[in-house]
């Protein structure tokens, strides 16, 4: 596992600390795999835009749709 | 011991912020107890000095019994709790916490009966006494007929324990009545504290032993199952719910908002925004709710004691879903007064604290009007159950892109249904559909929002 990666599921795990990363579909709609509602997603990209000081607008959501998207979009950007 | 709703009895202090001697301003936290619904911070409600503690940590204490005692300005302190000699309650007794009227006077130890062998109340499951009134609870062939509601009083739920004059110091502590001397048990100090800690209610032990019963007694029971939070949480929804539809009217509406430009307002709003401070759908549309309610005064507000009483302000209740199950719908105080941008900052700052199970006494009991969402990956609509006393529930439905007829075009817009259940003692249908109309209105100029 990445850096990226081990830093994106310490986050979700802040939030969805009743799923694991072995058990869901890196692949999938992250929001469906961790259960998580607009709310907790905000405070995802909030938690992670923080840690990497990167902005990570709304229009970049739709890149951010899988665990595998969110971490490629992460590792592409962060310093 | 506040009330957090009508369906909780007891709470269980947990923590004590502040000590003897301290000095408190309204709104400081004391504490914090925990009940079925998790955590909840204990406000005051008035400036004082902290006097003691009556219940201890760990202290399972039933609604409307002391936790505490505070000493308003000018009031002499008790003698010393740790005195060995207890102190009689005063003629006037001070103003416990945090309800003033059901103060009762308490007598926080006995010399022969020292505070670990105080008898816990029975398990917090909630009683629900056999009305003896049919027309409360009509048999199914006897349902009276709906165009003639009957706003007879709810029956009473949840006896809080027996009121007792405030000059007349009972002889017994609040927690032993209604155990019977049958059903009461020798028991050991040490085995009632296991019993406390496992969650066993020794007044359902079997009674045939002649034995007190000792901590080995408790040790051997097997628990069917840990008490978890999500039961008490079902427990604590149960009663409430049920409560709901056995006492409430409801009636129900359906309205599909056409929400495109309140979704293109907070896409341009958002596009300038840091993460910490951008805006939610969900956010907007409880402000055009909490905006909109003022001129609906029917549907915000309490139906205590058969009758209905609007409320000034708005405390818009938030139902949030909980991870571990169940869910809670904390207020949002002073809705209608906030802008968009404190309204998020309290959604999301209440949000926080509910998933950590942290939120406080009022938030839980001071709602006037509930908004439910599912959130957008819900379905297309909910219709909720009213949480009493309140008379309204607003629902959300997923917003999704639909096919709509504008100006004789077929478009694919963005819609949500938005519902209402509305208490019909309180209002009718025409005035719900108003309502529901004006929410719509109010949501076609997000900007002004």
């Amino acid at each position: 596992m990445t850096d990226t990666e081990s830093a994106l599921t310490e986050e979700l795990h802040k939030i969805a600390p009743d799923v694991a990363l072995t058990d869901i579909d890196r692949s999938a709609d992250l929001r469906e795999e961790f259960d998580i509602d607009s709310m907790d997603f905000l405070n995802l990209v909030t938690a992670l835009g923080k840690r990497f000081n990167i902005p990570m607008p709304e229009a970049d959501y739709p890149q951010m749709q899988s665990f595998d998207d969110l971490a490629k979009y992460l590792g592409d950007r962060r310093p | 011991m506040p009330s957090l709703g009508s369906d909780m009895e007891a709470g269980t202090l947990v923590e004590q912020v502040v000590s003897p001697g301290d000095t408190l301003q309204s709104g400081d936290v004391i504490g914090a107890v925990e009940t079925q619904k998790g955590v909840i911070e204990i406000e005051v409600f008035e400036d004082g000095t902290f006097d003691h503690w009556v219940a201890k940590i760990g202290q399972t204490v039933p609604v409307g019994a002391p936790l505490a005692v505070i000493r308003g300005a000018g009031e002499d302190a008790l003698s010393d709790p740790k005195e060995p000699t207890p102190t009689k309650p005063q003629p006037a007794p001070p103003e416990t916490v945090p309800i003033p009227p059901e103060t009762e006077p308490y007598v926080p130890t006995e010399p022969t009966a020292p505070p670990e062998i105080v008898p816990l109340p029975p398990e917090i499951e909630p009683i629900q006494p056999e009305p003896a009134d049919p027309e409360i609870t009509p048999r199914p062939s006897e349902v009276p007929e709906p165009s003639e509601p009957r706003p007879t009083a709810p029956p009473e739920e949840c006896p809080p324990p027996s009121p007792v004059e405030p000059d007349v110091p009972p002889e017994i502590e609040p927690y032993e009545e209604g155990l019977s001397s049958q059903t009461r048990r020798r028991i050991t100090p040490a085995a009632r504290r296991l019993a406390a800690a496992r969650g066993i209610d020794v007044t359902t032990l079997a009674s045939d032993l002649k034995e007190p019963i000792t901590r080995r007694d408790i040790e051997t029971i097997e628990l069917p199952k840990p008490r978890t939070v999500s039961t008490d949480f079902r427990t604590a929804i149960a009663a409430a719910m049920a409560r709901s539809k056995r006492e409430i009217p409801h009636y129900y509406l359906s309205h599909d908002i056409d929400l495109t430009l309140a979704e293109q307002h907070l896409i341009a709003e958002n596009a300038e925004r840091e993460p910490a401070d951008r805006l939610l759908l969900g956010a907007l549309c409880a402000k055009a709710v909490a905006s909109t309610i003022s001129k609906f005064p029917e549907f915000n507000g309490h139906y205590t004691d058969g009758r209905f009483q609007p409320s000034e302000a708005v405390h818009l209740g938030f139902a949030i879903n909980i991870r571990s199950g169940g869910l809670v719908a904390p207020a949002l105080f002073d809705a209608g007064d906030q802008s968009l941008n404190d309204l998020m900052r309290n959604l999301r700052d209440l949000t926080a604290r509910v998933r950590t199970g942290r939120f406080r006494a009022r938030e839980l009991s001071d709602a006037t009007i509930t908004l439910t969402s599912l959130g957008d990956r819900g379905t297309d609509a909910v219709f909720g159950v009213i949480y009493p006393p309140q008379v309204a529930i607003v629902g959300m439905g997923a917003a999704r892109t639909h096919p709509a007829v504008v100006d004789g075009e077929l478009v694919a817009r963005k819609m949500a249904t938005f519902t209402l259940a509305a208490d019909h003692r309180v209002s009718d249908g025409h005035r719900g559909a108003l309502f529901l109309r004006a929410i719509d209105k109010h949501l076609q100029s997000p900007e002004d929002l």
